[in-house]
Protein backbone atom coordinates (compact mmCIF):
# COMPACT_ATOMS: atom_id res chain seq x y z
CA UNK A 1 0.00 0.00 0.00
CA UNK A 2 1.60 3.52 -0.76
CA UNK A 3 2.03 5.65 2.05
CA UNK A 4 2.11 9.08 2.32
CA UNK A 5 3.32 9.04 5.90
CA UNK A 6 6.77 10.55 5.78
CA UNK A 7 5.06 13.69 5.30
CA UNK A 8 3.69 14.47 8.34
CA UNK A 9 2.64 18.04 9.15
CA UNK A 10 -0.98 17.35 9.83
CA UNK A 11 -3.35 19.00 11.97
CA UNK A 12 -3.77 16.75 14.33
CA UNK A 13 -1.11 14.58 14.46
CA UNK A 14 2.21 13.54 15.95
CA UNK A 15 4.56 15.77 13.51
CA UNK A 16 7.43 13.37 15.08
CA UNK A 17 6.94 10.42 12.69
CA UNK A 18 9.13 12.33 9.71
CA UNK A 19 11.95 9.31 8.76
CA UNK A 20 15.49 10.44 9.17
CA UNK A 21 16.61 8.24 6.72
CA UNK A 22 14.93 9.93 3.72
CA UNK A 23 17.04 12.93 2.22
CA UNK A 24 15.08 15.97 1.16
CA UNK A 25 15.78 15.05 -2.45
CA UNK A 26 14.10 11.77 -1.94
CA UNK A 27 11.22 12.99 0.07
CA UNK A 28 10.66 15.29 -2.61
CA UNK A 29 10.71 12.33 -5.51
CA UNK A 30 8.36 9.84 -3.68
CA UNK A 31 5.85 12.55 -2.38
CA UNK A 32 5.26 14.01 -6.45
CA UNK A 33 4.39 10.17 -7.26
CA UNK A 34 2.03 9.81 -4.30
CA UNK A 35 0.71 13.40 -4.51
CA UNK A 36 -0.51 12.24 -8.32
CA UNK A 37 -2.29 9.23 -7.05
CA UNK A 38 -3.70 8.90 -4.05
CA UNK A 39 -5.91 11.86 -2.32
CA UNK A 40 -6.92 9.34 1.07
CA UNK A 41 -5.02 6.20 2.13
CA UNK A 42 -7.06 4.26 5.24
CA UNK A 43 -4.52 1.94 7.42
CA UNK A 44 -6.14 -0.86 9.48
CA UNK A 45 -8.72 1.60 11.07
CA UNK A 46 -10.77 0.83 13.88
CA UNK A 47 -12.86 2.79 15.61
CA UNK A 48 -14.44 2.26 18.76
CA UNK A 49 -17.33 4.07 20.66
CA UNK A 50 -16.99 3.67 24.35
CA UNK A 51 -20.66 5.19 25.49
CA UNK A 52 -22.22 5.05 28.41
CA UNK A 53 -25.81 3.76 26.65
CA UNK A 54 -28.45 3.51 29.08
CA UNK A 55 -27.72 7.35 30.62
CA UNK A 56 -26.60 10.39 30.87
CA UNK A 57 -23.29 10.60 32.66
CA UNK A 58 -23.13 12.59 35.88
CA UNK A 59 -21.32 13.06 39.11
CA UNK A 60 -24.24 12.07 41.19
CA UNK A 61 -24.27 8.54 39.35
CA UNK A 62 -20.17 8.25 39.32
CA UNK A 63 -20.67 8.57 43.18
CA UNK A 64 -23.75 6.20 43.62
CA UNK A 65 -22.00 3.88 41.60
CA UNK A 66 -18.37 4.12 43.87
CA UNK A 67 -20.58 3.90 46.88
CA UNK A 68 -22.51 0.83 45.54
CA UNK A 69 -19.20 -1.01 44.29
CA UNK A 70 -20.21 -0.67 40.47
CA UNK A 71 -17.95 -0.47 38.11
CA UNK A 72 -18.59 2.29 35.07
CA UNK A 73 -20.24 0.56 32.84
CA UNK A 74 -19.18 1.29 28.97
CA UNK A 75 -21.29 -0.24 26.27
CA UNK A 76 -18.32 -0.62 23.49
CA UNK A 77 -19.21 -0.50 19.91
CA UNK A 78 -16.45 -1.56 17.54
CA UNK A 79 -18.00 0.70 14.42
CA UNK A 80 -15.27 0.10 12.43
CA UNK A 81 -12.70 -2.73 12.20
CA UNK A 82 -9.82 -3.02 10.61
CA UNK A 83 -10.70 -1.56 7.50
CA UNK A 84 -7.79 -0.64 4.70
CA UNK A 85 -7.71 1.22 1.33
CA UNK A 86 -7.10 3.79 -0.92
CA UNK A 87 -8.64 6.22 -2.87
CA UNK A 88 -7.36 7.93 -5.68
CA UNK A 89 -7.42 11.71 -7.09
CA UNK A 90 -10.87 12.00 -9.32
CA UNK A 91 -12.56 8.96 -7.81
CA UNK A 92 -16.01 9.24 -6.85
CA UNK A 93 -16.37 6.41 -4.59
CA UNK A 94 -19.84 4.39 -3.11
CA UNK A 95 -19.67 3.87 0.51
CA UNK A 96 -22.72 1.10 1.25
CA UNK A 97 -23.99 -1.35 3.39
CA UNK A 98 -26.67 -2.26 5.94
CA UNK A 99 -28.14 0.45 8.96
CA UNK A 100 -24.95 0.62 11.39
CA UNK A 101 -22.49 -0.79 9.21
CA UNK A 102 -19.71 2.16 10.16
CA UNK A 103 -20.54 3.93 7.36
CA UNK A 104 -20.75 7.83 8.93
CA UNK A 105 -18.17 6.79 11.21
CA UNK A 106 -15.84 6.16 8.94
CA UNK A 107 -16.58 9.42 6.57
CA UNK A 108 -16.56 11.58 9.77
CA UNK A 109 -12.96 10.21 10.90
CA UNK A 110 -11.71 11.14 7.61
CA UNK A 111 -13.29 14.18 7.64
CA UNK A 112 -10.80 14.19 11.16
CA UNK A 113 -14.00 14.74 13.53
CA UNK A 114 -13.36 11.26 15.09
CA UNK A 115 -9.93 9.56 16.04
CA UNK A 116 -8.98 6.46 15.06
CA UNK A 117 -8.85 3.99 17.88
CA UNK A 118 -6.06 2.01 16.12
CA UNK A 119 -4.91 2.64 12.64
CA UNK A 120 -3.73 5.73 10.74
CA UNK A 121 -5.52 7.70 7.91
CA UNK A 122 -3.87 10.27 5.58
CA UNK A 123 -5.64 12.75 3.68
CA UNK A 124 -4.72 15.04 0.83
CA UNK A 125 -6.28 18.44 -0.09
CA UNK A 126 -9.15 20.41 1.83
CA UNK A 127 -12.12 18.44 3.22
CA UNK A 128 -15.57 19.76 2.96
CA UNK A 129 -17.83 17.52 4.57
CA UNK A 130 -21.84 17.18 3.91
CA UNK A 131 -22.98 14.53 6.57
CA UNK A 132 -26.23 13.21 7.81
CA UNK A 133 -26.86 15.87 10.31
CA UNK A 134 -26.97 19.28 7.67
CA UNK A 135 -25.36 22.22 9.46
CA UNK A 136 -26.22 21.43 12.51
CA UNK A 137 -26.04 25.23 14.08
CA UNK A 138 -28.86 26.60 16.30
CA UNK A 139 -32.63 26.47 14.92
CA UNK A 140 -32.88 29.57 15.78
CA UNK A 141 -30.39 31.13 13.71
CA UNK A 142 -31.28 32.49 9.99
CA UNK A 143 -30.15 30.51 7.15
CA UNK A 144 -27.68 33.32 6.28
CA UNK A 145 -25.91 32.66 9.73
CA UNK A 146 -25.99 29.31 9.00
CA UNK A 147 -24.16 29.52 6.16
CA UNK A 148 -21.54 32.24 7.03
CA UNK A 149 -20.77 30.18 10.94
CA UNK A 150 -20.19 27.00 8.23
CA UNK A 151 -18.24 29.00 6.35
CA UNK A 152 -15.99 30.29 8.99
CA UNK A 153 -15.93 27.19 11.19
CA UNK A 154 -14.21 25.60 7.33
CA UNK A 155 -11.83 28.11 8.08
CA UNK A 156 -12.92 30.30 5.02
CA UNK A 157 -12.48 34.01 5.74
CA UNK A 158 -15.16 36.79 6.33
CA UNK A 159 -14.66 37.97 2.48
CA UNK A 160 -14.36 34.77 0.49
CA UNK A 161 -17.65 34.02 1.99
CA UNK A 162 -19.37 37.15 1.07
CA UNK A 163 -18.27 36.70 -2.36
CA UNK A 164 -19.69 33.23 -2.27
CA UNK A 165 -22.90 33.77 -0.67
CA UNK A 166 -24.82 34.73 -3.45
CA UNK A 167 -23.71 31.62 -5.55
CA UNK A 168 -24.90 29.07 -2.13
CA UNK A 169 -28.21 31.17 -1.86
CA UNK A 170 -28.97 30.65 -5.38
CA UNK A 171 -28.28 26.80 -5.44
CA UNK A 172 -29.88 26.52 -2.28
CA UNK A 173 -32.76 27.93 -4.02
CA UNK A 174 -34.59 28.80 -0.78
CA UNK A 175 -36.05 32.62 -1.66
CA UNK A 176 -36.85 34.50 1.23
CA UNK A 177 -36.39 31.64 3.42
CA UNK A 178 -32.66 32.06 3.51
CA UNK A 179 -33.50 35.16 6.15
CA UNK A 180 -35.68 32.73 8.11
CA UNK A 181 -34.56 31.01 11.07
CA UNK A 182 -33.96 27.41 9.97
CA UNK A 183 -36.18 26.04 12.35
CA UNK A 184 -39.15 27.10 9.76
CA UNK A 185 -37.36 24.69 7.30
CA UNK A 186 -38.46 21.52 5.99
CA UNK A 187 -35.81 18.98 5.88
CA UNK A 188 -35.70 18.59 2.14
CA UNK A 189 -34.96 23.03 2.66
CA UNK A 190 -32.34 22.05 4.85
CA UNK A 191 -30.36 19.53 3.15
CA UNK A 192 -30.56 21.93 -0.15
CA UNK A 193 -28.63 24.49 2.16
CA UNK A 194 -26.04 22.07 3.61
CA UNK A 195 -25.61 20.77 0.29
CA UNK A 196 -24.84 24.01 -1.30
CA UNK A 197 -22.38 25.12 0.95
CA UNK A 198 -20.51 21.86 1.29
CA UNK A 199 -20.28 21.98 -2.70
CA UNK A 200 -19.19 25.83 -2.76
CA UNK A 201 -16.55 25.58 -0.07
CA UNK A 202 -13.56 24.83 -3.02
CA UNK A 203 -12.94 21.38 -1.50
CA UNK A 204 -10.79 18.90 -3.10
CA UNK A 205 -12.33 15.72 -1.16
CA UNK A 206 -15.92 15.99 -0.29
CA UNK A 207 -17.83 13.81 2.17
CA UNK A 208 -21.45 13.46 1.37
CA UNK A 209 -23.31 11.35 3.95
CA UNK A 210 -27.10 10.80 2.85
CA UNK A 211 -27.25 14.23 2.40
CA UNK A 212 -29.65 14.51 -0.87
CA UNK A 213 -32.33 11.50 0.47
CA UNK A 214 -34.47 14.41 1.41
CA UNK A 215 -33.77 16.80 -1.56
CA UNK A 216 -36.53 16.59 -4.10
CA UNK A 217 -36.22 15.72 -7.72
CA UNK A 218 -35.35 18.90 -9.24
CA UNK A 219 -32.92 19.50 -6.94
CA UNK A 220 -31.50 15.79 -6.96
CA UNK A 221 -30.98 16.71 -10.60
CA UNK A 222 -29.15 20.34 -10.16
CA UNK A 223 -27.03 18.25 -7.41
CA UNK A 224 -26.04 15.54 -9.60
CA UNK A 225 -24.41 18.28 -12.16
CA UNK A 226 -23.00 20.03 -9.56
CA UNK A 227 -21.15 16.97 -8.84
CA UNK A 228 -20.46 15.96 -11.79
CA UNK A 229 -19.06 19.90 -12.48
CA UNK A 230 -17.03 19.08 -9.47
CA UNK A 231 -15.45 15.90 -10.66
CA UNK A 232 -14.43 17.82 -14.22
CA UNK A 233 -11.98 19.46 -12.05
CA UNK A 234 -10.59 15.98 -10.74
CA UNK A 235 -11.82 16.08 -7.25
CA UNK A 236 -12.56 13.30 -5.11
CA UNK A 237 -16.02 12.48 -3.53
CA UNK A 238 -16.91 9.81 -1.19
CA UNK A 239 -21.16 9.17 -1.37
CA UNK A 240 -22.52 7.17 1.10
CA UNK A 241 -26.48 6.53 -0.03
CA UNK A 242 -29.00 4.07 0.47
CA UNK A 243 -30.02 4.26 -3.36
CA UNK A 244 -28.49 1.88 -5.00
CA UNK A 245 -29.45 3.03 -8.11
CA UNK A 246 -27.93 6.71 -7.33
CA UNK A 247 -24.14 4.96 -6.28
CA UNK A 248 -24.37 2.71 -9.69
CA UNK A 249 -24.67 6.05 -11.94
CA UNK A 250 -22.88 8.63 -9.95
CA UNK A 251 -19.70 6.41 -8.77
CA UNK A 252 -16.98 4.42 -10.46
CA UNK A 253 -15.68 2.68 -7.26
CA UNK A 254 -17.30 1.26 -4.45
CA UNK A 255 -16.84 0.15 -1.04
CA UNK A 256 -19.05 -2.48 1.05
CA UNK A 257 -18.91 -2.43 5.01
CA UNK A 258 -20.63 -4.89 7.39
CA UNK A 259 -20.97 -4.56 10.95
CA UNK A 260 -17.47 -2.62 10.44
CA UNK A 261 -15.78 -5.12 8.58
CA UNK A 262 -14.48 -3.81 4.59
CA UNK A 263 -16.58 -6.73 2.81
CA UNK A 264 -15.79 -5.58 -0.68
CA UNK A 265 -14.31 -3.25 -3.34
CA UNK A 266 -14.68 -2.97 -6.56
CA UNK A 267 -16.19 -1.07 -9.72
CA UNK A 268 -19.55 0.42 -8.68
CA UNK A 269 -21.70 -1.58 -10.42
CA UNK A 270 -19.86 -4.90 -9.26
CA UNK A 271 -20.31 -4.18 -5.60
CA UNK A 272 -23.49 -2.79 -6.37
CA UNK A 273 -24.58 -6.42 -7.90
CA UNK A 274 -23.02 -8.32 -4.83
CA UNK A 275 -24.24 -6.57 -1.91
CA UNK A 276 -28.42 -6.75 -3.96
CA UNK A 277 -27.36 -10.31 -4.57
CA UNK A 278 -26.49 -10.72 -0.66
CA UNK A 279 -29.46 -8.65 0.73
CA UNK A 280 -31.86 -10.79 -1.34
CA UNK A 281 -30.26 -14.35 0.16
CA UNK A 282 -30.06 -13.09 3.55
CA UNK A 283 -26.54 -14.51 4.14
CA UNK A 284 -24.39 -13.03 6.55
CA UNK A 285 -21.38 -11.21 4.06
CA UNK A 286 -18.85 -12.84 6.40
CA UNK A 287 -20.28 -16.32 5.25
CA UNK A 288 -20.67 -15.02 1.03
CA UNK A 289 -16.72 -13.92 1.69
CA UNK A 290 -16.08 -17.12 2.58
CA UNK A 291 -17.02 -18.91 -0.93
CA UNK B 1 10.03 20.32 10.70
CA UNK B 2 11.49 22.84 7.75
CA UNK B 3 11.06 19.76 4.99
CA UNK B 4 7.75 19.68 5.71
CA UNK B 5 7.20 23.13 5.32
CA UNK B 6 9.20 23.35 1.89
CA UNK B 7 5.98 20.53 1.09
CA UNK B 8 3.25 22.38 2.39
CA UNK B 9 3.79 25.35 0.08
CA UNK B 10 4.10 23.64 -2.97
CA UNK B 11 0.96 21.47 -2.54
CA UNK B 12 -1.97 20.50 -0.70
CA UNK B 13 -1.99 19.91 2.42
CA UNK B 14 -2.12 16.72 4.25
CA UNK B 15 -3.89 15.61 7.43
CA UNK B 16 -2.57 12.47 9.43
CA UNK B 17 -4.97 11.18 11.99
CA UNK B 18 -4.03 8.27 13.81
CA UNK B 19 -4.86 6.71 17.00
CA UNK B 20 -2.42 8.83 19.74
CA UNK B 21 -5.78 10.19 20.73
CA UNK B 22 -4.76 10.98 24.28
CA UNK B 23 -1.88 13.88 24.73
CA UNK B 24 -1.87 17.37 23.32
CA UNK B 25 -2.01 17.53 19.77
CA UNK B 26 0.85 19.44 17.83
CA UNK B 27 0.32 23.24 19.18
CA UNK B 28 1.99 24.88 16.64
CA UNK B 29 -0.93 23.78 14.43
CA UNK B 30 -3.40 23.92 16.47
CA UNK B 31 -3.36 27.51 17.22
CA UNK B 32 -2.98 28.45 13.64
CA UNK B 33 -5.75 26.68 12.88
CA UNK B 34 -7.36 28.64 15.95
CA UNK B 35 -6.40 32.05 14.81
CA UNK B 36 -7.37 31.30 11.46
CA UNK B 37 -11.11 30.80 12.35
CA UNK B 38 -11.19 33.14 15.09
CA UNK B 39 -14.44 35.30 13.11
CA UNK B 40 -16.42 32.05 13.71
CA UNK B 41 -15.59 32.47 17.34
CA UNK B 42 -16.76 36.23 17.33
CA UNK B 43 -19.89 35.42 14.85
CA UNK B 44 -20.67 32.41 16.68
CA UNK B 45 -20.95 34.53 20.38
CA UNK B 46 -23.15 37.36 18.35
CA UNK B 47 -25.47 35.17 17.28
CA UNK B 48 -25.88 33.65 20.71
CA UNK B 49 -26.45 37.05 21.92
CA UNK B 50 -29.09 37.68 19.37
CA UNK B 51 -30.61 34.54 20.07
CA UNK B 52 -30.57 35.11 23.80
CA UNK B 53 -32.12 38.69 23.41
CA UNK B 54 -34.80 37.23 20.80
CA UNK B 55 -36.54 35.27 23.35
CA UNK B 56 -37.09 38.25 25.60
CA UNK B 57 -40.14 40.31 25.69
CA UNK B 58 -37.62 43.58 26.22
CA UNK B 59 -34.92 42.41 24.18
CA UNK B 60 -32.09 44.04 24.16
CA UNK B 61 -32.97 46.63 27.01
CA UNK B 62 -32.56 43.19 29.09
CA UNK B 63 -28.90 43.43 29.04
CA UNK B 64 -29.05 46.52 30.71
CA UNK B 65 -31.87 45.71 33.22
CA UNK B 66 -30.52 41.65 34.28
CA UNK B 67 -27.57 43.22 35.96
CA UNK B 68 -29.26 46.20 37.34
CA UNK B 69 -31.45 44.34 39.21
CA UNK B 70 -28.97 42.04 40.75
CA UNK B 71 -27.52 45.26 41.96
CA UNK B 72 -30.31 46.24 43.40
CA UNK B 73 -31.22 42.95 45.15
CA UNK B 74 -27.65 42.41 46.67
CA UNK B 75 -27.64 46.21 48.11
CA UNK B 76 -30.91 45.32 49.55
CA UNK B 77 -29.50 42.27 50.93
CA UNK B 78 -26.38 43.89 52.22
CA UNK B 79 -28.77 46.79 54.08
CA UNK B 80 -30.65 44.33 55.70
CA UNK B 81 -27.74 42.05 57.37
CA UNK B 82 -25.66 45.32 58.14
CA UNK B 83 -28.53 47.81 59.63
CA UNK B 84 -27.15 50.41 57.08
CA UNK B 85 -23.49 50.66 57.74
CA UNK B 86 -22.12 51.34 54.38
CA UNK B 87 -23.84 53.42 52.82
CA UNK B 88 -22.49 55.41 50.78
CA UNK B 89 -22.93 56.39 47.01
CA UNK B 90 -18.77 54.93 46.94
CA UNK B 91 -20.08 52.04 48.18
CA UNK B 92 -22.64 51.17 45.99
CA UNK B 93 -20.33 51.80 42.75
CA UNK B 94 -18.15 49.08 44.13
CA UNK B 95 -20.86 46.79 44.16
CA UNK B 96 -21.95 47.10 41.02
CA UNK B 97 -18.30 46.77 39.59
CA UNK B 98 -17.97 44.13 41.44
CA UNK B 99 -21.09 42.54 40.32
CA UNK B 100 -21.03 42.84 36.92
CA UNK B 101 -17.51 41.83 36.67
CA UNK B 102 -18.16 39.10 38.66
CA UNK B 103 -21.33 38.04 36.49
CA UNK B 104 -18.97 38.05 33.57
CA UNK B 105 -16.78 35.46 35.14
CA UNK B 106 -19.65 33.53 36.49
CA UNK B 107 -21.49 33.91 32.62
CA UNK B 108 -18.43 32.57 31.05
CA UNK B 109 -18.38 29.57 33.04
CA UNK B 110 -21.77 28.92 32.75
CA UNK B 111 -21.84 29.90 29.08
CA UNK B 112 -18.52 27.60 28.46
CA UNK B 113 -19.94 24.57 30.47
CA UNK B 114 -22.72 24.11 28.04
CA UNK B 115 -20.48 25.21 24.79
CA UNK B 116 -19.70 22.14 23.76
CA UNK B 117 -22.55 19.59 24.42
CA UNK B 118 -25.05 22.34 23.18
CA UNK B 119 -23.21 22.21 20.13
CA UNK B 120 -23.19 18.57 20.07
CA UNK B 121 -24.59 18.30 16.14
CA UNK B 122 -21.57 20.78 15.05
CA UNK B 123 -18.76 18.80 17.00
CA UNK B 124 -20.26 15.78 15.20
CA UNK B 125 -20.15 17.06 11.69
CA UNK B 126 -17.42 19.59 11.41
CA UNK B 127 -13.27 19.75 12.06
CA UNK B 128 -11.63 22.49 13.79
CA UNK B 129 -10.35 23.85 16.81
CA UNK B 130 -13.27 22.59 19.20
CA UNK B 131 -11.03 25.37 22.15
CA UNK B 132 -13.37 28.44 19.29
CA UNK B 133 -16.36 26.69 21.41
CA UNK B 134 -15.51 28.27 24.67
CA UNK B 135 -14.09 30.81 23.56
CA UNK B 136 -16.86 32.16 21.94
CA UNK B 137 -18.72 31.84 24.86
CA UNK B 138 -16.35 34.04 26.72
CA UNK B 139 -16.97 36.80 23.96
CA UNK B 140 -20.61 35.96 24.56
CA UNK B 141 -20.21 36.88 28.30
CA UNK B 142 -18.23 39.95 27.40
CA UNK B 143 -21.09 40.94 25.27
CA UNK B 144 -23.44 41.01 28.00
CA UNK B 145 -20.88 43.04 30.00
CA UNK B 146 -19.66 46.00 28.02
CA UNK B 147 -23.36 47.32 28.54
CA UNK B 148 -22.92 47.73 32.54
CA UNK B 149 -20.15 49.77 31.42
CA UNK B 150 -22.33 53.06 31.21
CA UNK B 151 -23.99 51.93 33.88
CA UNK B 152 -21.45 51.91 36.22
CA UNK B 153 -19.75 55.24 34.98
CA UNK B 154 -23.47 56.81 35.50
CA UNK B 155 -23.47 55.72 39.53
CA UNK B 156 -19.72 56.47 39.69
CA UNK B 157 -20.19 60.03 38.44
CA UNK B 158 -23.71 60.67 40.06
CA UNK B 159 -22.46 59.45 43.68
CA UNK B 160 -20.01 62.83 43.24
CA UNK B 161 -16.74 60.98 42.30
CA UNK B 162 -14.51 62.59 39.57
CA UNK B 163 -12.74 60.51 36.91
CA UNK B 164 -9.02 59.46 37.73
CA UNK B 165 -6.28 57.92 35.75
CA UNK B 166 -5.67 55.12 37.86
CA UNK B 167 -9.09 53.90 36.93
CA UNK B 168 -7.37 53.17 33.48
CA UNK B 169 -5.49 50.25 35.32
CA UNK B 170 -9.09 48.37 35.45
CA UNK B 171 -8.08 47.51 32.08
CA UNK B 172 -5.59 45.45 32.26
CA UNK B 173 -7.07 43.80 35.44
CA UNK B 174 -10.25 43.42 33.43
CA UNK B 175 -8.01 41.74 30.32
CA UNK B 176 -6.57 39.11 33.13
CA UNK B 177 -9.95 38.35 33.98
CA UNK B 178 -10.81 37.60 30.63
CA UNK B 179 -7.20 35.55 30.15
CA UNK B 180 -8.79 33.88 33.69
CA UNK B 181 -12.72 33.20 32.22
CA UNK B 182 -11.23 31.68 28.93
CA UNK B 183 -9.50 28.94 31.01
CA UNK B 184 -12.10 28.37 33.32
CA UNK B 185 -14.92 28.01 30.05
CA UNK B 186 -12.40 25.52 28.79
CA UNK B 187 -12.18 23.53 31.48
CA UNK B 188 -16.20 23.57 32.66
CA UNK B 189 -16.74 22.65 28.79
CA UNK B 190 -14.59 19.51 29.07
CA UNK B 191 -15.74 18.41 32.42
CA UNK B 192 -19.43 18.60 31.33
CA UNK B 193 -18.86 16.23 28.11
CA UNK B 194 -18.04 13.59 30.98
CA UNK B 195 -20.46 14.91 33.30
CA UNK B 196 -23.63 16.32 32.09
CA UNK B 197 -24.48 17.65 35.85
CA UNK B 198 -21.45 20.42 36.16
CA UNK B 199 -24.03 23.10 34.84
CA UNK B 200 -26.27 21.75 37.59
CA UNK B 201 -23.36 21.97 40.07
CA UNK B 202 -21.87 25.65 38.85
CA UNK B 203 -24.49 27.97 40.03
CA UNK B 204 -23.67 26.64 43.58
CA UNK B 205 -20.02 27.14 43.13
CA UNK B 206 -20.50 30.61 42.13
CA UNK B 207 -22.77 31.66 44.84
CA UNK B 208 -19.80 30.80 46.86
CA UNK B 209 -17.39 32.39 44.99
CA UNK B 210 -19.53 35.36 45.52
CA UNK B 211 -19.61 35.00 48.97
CA UNK B 212 -15.99 34.97 49.73
CA UNK B 213 -14.86 37.00 46.99
CA UNK B 214 -14.49 41.08 47.54
CA UNK B 215 -17.86 42.29 45.93
CA UNK B 216 -20.43 42.70 48.88
CA UNK B 217 -17.40 44.54 51.08
CA UNK B 218 -14.27 45.75 50.32
CA UNK B 219 -11.33 43.87 49.53
CA UNK B 220 -9.70 45.25 52.77
CA UNK B 221 -12.62 45.09 54.99
CA UNK B 222 -12.61 41.39 54.49
CA UNK B 223 -13.21 39.11 57.55
CA UNK B 224 -10.00 37.57 58.82
CA UNK B 225 -10.77 33.88 57.11
CA UNK B 226 -12.06 35.41 54.24
CA UNK B 227 -8.75 36.90 53.67
CA UNK B 228 -7.40 33.68 54.31
CA UNK B 229 -8.98 31.92 52.00
CA UNK B 230 -8.53 34.17 49.30
CA UNK B 231 -5.38 33.03 49.02
CA UNK B 232 -7.28 29.82 47.25
CA UNK B 233 -9.62 32.08 46.00
CA UNK B 234 -8.75 33.54 42.38
CA UNK B 235 -11.58 36.14 42.33
CA UNK B 236 -10.03 37.45 45.39
CA UNK B 237 -7.47 39.52 43.75
CA UNK B 238 -9.26 39.81 40.36
CA UNK B 239 -11.99 41.26 41.80
CA UNK B 240 -10.49 42.69 44.64
CA UNK B 241 -7.68 44.82 41.92
CA UNK B 242 -10.88 45.41 40.10
CA UNK B 243 -12.51 47.48 42.49
CA UNK B 244 -9.56 49.30 43.79
CA UNK B 245 -8.61 50.92 40.61
CA UNK B 246 -11.99 51.01 39.21
CA UNK B 247 -14.09 52.33 42.32
CA UNK B 248 -11.55 53.73 44.53
CA UNK B 249 -8.71 54.79 42.03
CA UNK B 250 -5.82 52.96 44.14
CA UNK B 251 -2.53 51.31 42.71
CA UNK B 252 -2.98 47.50 43.74
CA UNK B 253 0.15 46.39 45.12
CA UNK B 254 2.79 44.71 43.17
CA UNK B 255 1.84 41.48 44.81
CA UNK B 256 -1.48 41.81 44.08
CA UNK B 257 -0.84 42.15 40.40
CA UNK B 258 1.44 39.38 40.87
CA UNK B 259 -1.27 37.06 42.37
CA UNK B 260 -3.86 38.26 39.36
CA UNK B 261 -1.23 37.37 36.86
CA UNK B 262 -0.67 34.27 38.31
CA UNK B 263 -4.02 32.82 38.65
CA UNK B 264 -5.10 34.10 35.65
CA UNK B 265 -1.92 32.26 33.52
CA UNK B 266 -2.26 29.04 35.45
CA UNK B 267 -6.03 29.02 35.13
CA UNK B 268 -5.48 29.59 31.52
CA UNK B 269 -3.00 26.92 30.84
CA UNK B 270 -4.48 24.43 33.07
CA UNK B 271 -7.93 24.82 31.61
CA UNK B 272 -6.95 24.87 28.09
CA UNK B 273 -4.49 21.93 28.81
CA UNK B 274 -7.47 20.02 30.14
CA UNK B 275 -9.78 20.92 26.88
CA UNK B 276 -7.42 20.57 24.48
CA UNK B 277 -5.61 17.11 25.86
CA UNK B 278 -9.28 15.84 25.55
CA UNK B 279 -11.02 17.39 23.06
CA UNK B 280 -10.71 14.50 19.81
CA UNK B 281 -12.11 12.17 22.60
CA UNK B 282 -15.38 14.47 22.53
CA UNK B 283 -17.15 13.58 19.37
CA UNK B 284 -17.47 9.58 20.44
CA UNK B 285 -18.76 10.95 23.63
CA UNK B 286 -21.77 13.02 22.91
N1 LIG C 1 -22.25 8.42 19.07
C1 LIG C 1 -22.27 7.08 19.12
N2 LIG C 1 -22.06 6.45 20.29
C2 LIG C 1 -22.06 5.11 20.35
N3 LIG C 1 -22.24 4.30 19.32
C3 LIG C 1 -22.45 4.86 18.11
C4 LIG C 1 -22.49 6.27 17.95
N4 LIG C 1 -22.72 6.53 16.65
C5 LIG C 1 -22.84 5.35 16.03
N5 LIG C 1 -22.68 4.32 16.90
C6 LIG C 1 -22.71 2.89 16.59
O1 LIG C 1 -21.71 2.63 15.63
C7 LIG C 1 -22.16 1.73 14.65
C8 LIG C 1 -21.99 2.35 13.27
O2 LIG C 1 -22.81 3.50 13.15
P1 LIG C 1 -22.85 4.42 11.86
O3 LIG C 1 -23.64 5.61 12.18
O4 LIG C 1 -21.47 4.61 11.39
O5 LIG C 1 -23.65 3.48 10.84
P2 LIG C 1 -24.10 3.81 9.35
O6 LIG C 1 -23.47 2.81 8.49
O7 LIG C 1 -23.89 5.22 9.02
O8 LIG C 1 -25.66 3.48 9.43
P3 LIG C 1 -26.87 4.19 8.62
O9 LIG C 1 -26.93 3.53 7.31
O10 LIG C 1 -28.05 3.85 9.46
O11 LIG C 1 -26.60 5.65 8.56
C9 LIG C 1 -23.60 1.42 15.02
O12 LIG C 1 -23.61 0.15 15.66
C10 LIG C 1 -24.01 2.48 15.98
O13 LIG C 1 -24.87 1.95 16.94
MG1 LIG D 1 -25.12 6.91 8.67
Amino acid sequence: MSSLSDFDSSSFGDPSETDPGLSAENILKVHKEVTEQLAISVQNLSITYKTQFERVPTVKKAVAGLVRGEKNKFKVVEAVNDVSFDVKHGTILGVIGHNGAGKSTLLRSIAGILAPTTGRIEVRGNISTLLALGLGFHPQLTGRENVILGGLASGLSREEINDKFLEIANFADLGDFIDLPTRTYSSGMNARLAFSVAVHMDPDILLIDEALSTGDAAFKRKARIKMEELMGNARTMLVVSHGLGTIKELCNDAIWLDHGRLVGRGSADEIVDRYTDFVDSGNSAVVLEDF
Amino acid sequence: MSKTAELEKQDDPIHIFQSNSIGLPHLPTYFRELWRRRDFAYEMSRSTLRIQQANTVIGKFWLVLNPLLLAGVYYFLVMVISSGSHRGPEYFAHLVAGIFAFYFISNSMIGGAASITGAARLVMNASFPRLLLPIAAVRTAFGRFIPTVPIFMIFYVIGGSTLKWQQLLAIPVFGLMMVFSIGMAAFFAALQVYFRDTTAFLPYLNRILLYISPVLYYPDQARHYFKLIGVFNPLFPLLGAFSDTLVRGIVPSVGVWLACVAWAISAFLFGCWFFMSREREFAVRL
